[in-house]
């Protein structure tokens, strides 16, 4: 499985104007039912879906980057999206630190095995020095779909 | 010093996913030892067990069989209660 297989390319934001953990989670979710990811009807029940979610744990797992995910039934295919930060996100992050890459990813039900393939792939770059600081840098979406590009190519 | 290991197998339907790896690694923390998951089957791998990134990176589903190592003073009561973990399904379903 490839980062691109399921981040939808037009749903990616480069720079985020909401200032908050839950307007972020909005803008990337409103984003994703533009890019034809999710019905437009569906936006309000996934946001909150995903804000108790993040409210149970926080998905900022440190080093300035946070993945919000979610399992549900309006959501048909896996599908994910990147918002970047210029100014930084309070994400209740373990170390304490601000939020300024994005991942969020929504899952259908009933597909476990697939869910943490894409976690695994997502997790697997956000792990390196070079991708996190060049994703951190990426400010619009083009160069942020060419860094997906380098990244899926092994680069 | 002394090295523990028991072998286990996820048995939770959605497998070691963010809240349970997290879970893990919380319960991890609070063991001097070190703690290492080794993950058998078709994809190999291995982690630091006080790492939820690399715990993730596992991407172990229901089914997959998992060695938990320690490494230290309190090995033996970690593996116990990371073991434990796995037994209570984290918690989840069903």
């Amino acid at each position: 499985m490839k980062l691109k297989d399921f981040i939808v390319s037009d749903a990616i934001v480069g720079d985020l104007q909401a200032q908050d953990r839950d307007g972020v989670i909005r803008e990337l979710v409103t984003s994703l039912a533009a890019g034809g990811a999710l019905p437009a009807d569906a936006v309000d029940e996934v946001v909150a879906a995903l804000v108790k979610r993040e409210s149970n744990g926080s998905t900022g797992f440190g080093k300035g980057v946070a993945v919000p995910h979610v399992k549900h039934a309006k959501v048909k295919k896996m599908a994910g999206t990147i918002g970047r930060s210029a100014t930084g996100i309070d994400f209740s992050a373990l170390d304490h630190q601000p939020v300024y890459s994005v991942v969020l990813l929504l899952s259908p039900e009933n597909s476990p095995q697939q869910h943490l393939q894409a976690m695994n792939i997502v997790f697997s770059n956000l792990q390196k020095d070079m991708f996190r600081r060049f994703l951190r840098q990426s400010d619009t979406r083009d160069k942020i779909v060419d860094l997906l590009d380098e990244a899926d190519q092994g680069k | 010093m002394a090295k523990v290991s028991q072998d286990i197998v996820v048995s939770n339907k959605l497998g070691l996913h963010a809240r349970p790896a997290m879970q893990f690694v919380d319960t991890a923390n609070g063991f001097s030892s070190t703690i290492t998951v080794v993950k058998g089957g078709e994809e190999p791998g291995e982690a630091d067990g006080k790492s939820v990134m690399q715990m993730i990176i596992l991407a172990a589903v229901e089914g997959t069989p998992l060695q938990i190592n320690a490494d230290g003073e309190d090995a033996d009561t970690a593996v116990k209660a990371l073991a434990e973990l796995f037994e209570s399904k984290f918690g989840e379903e069903d």
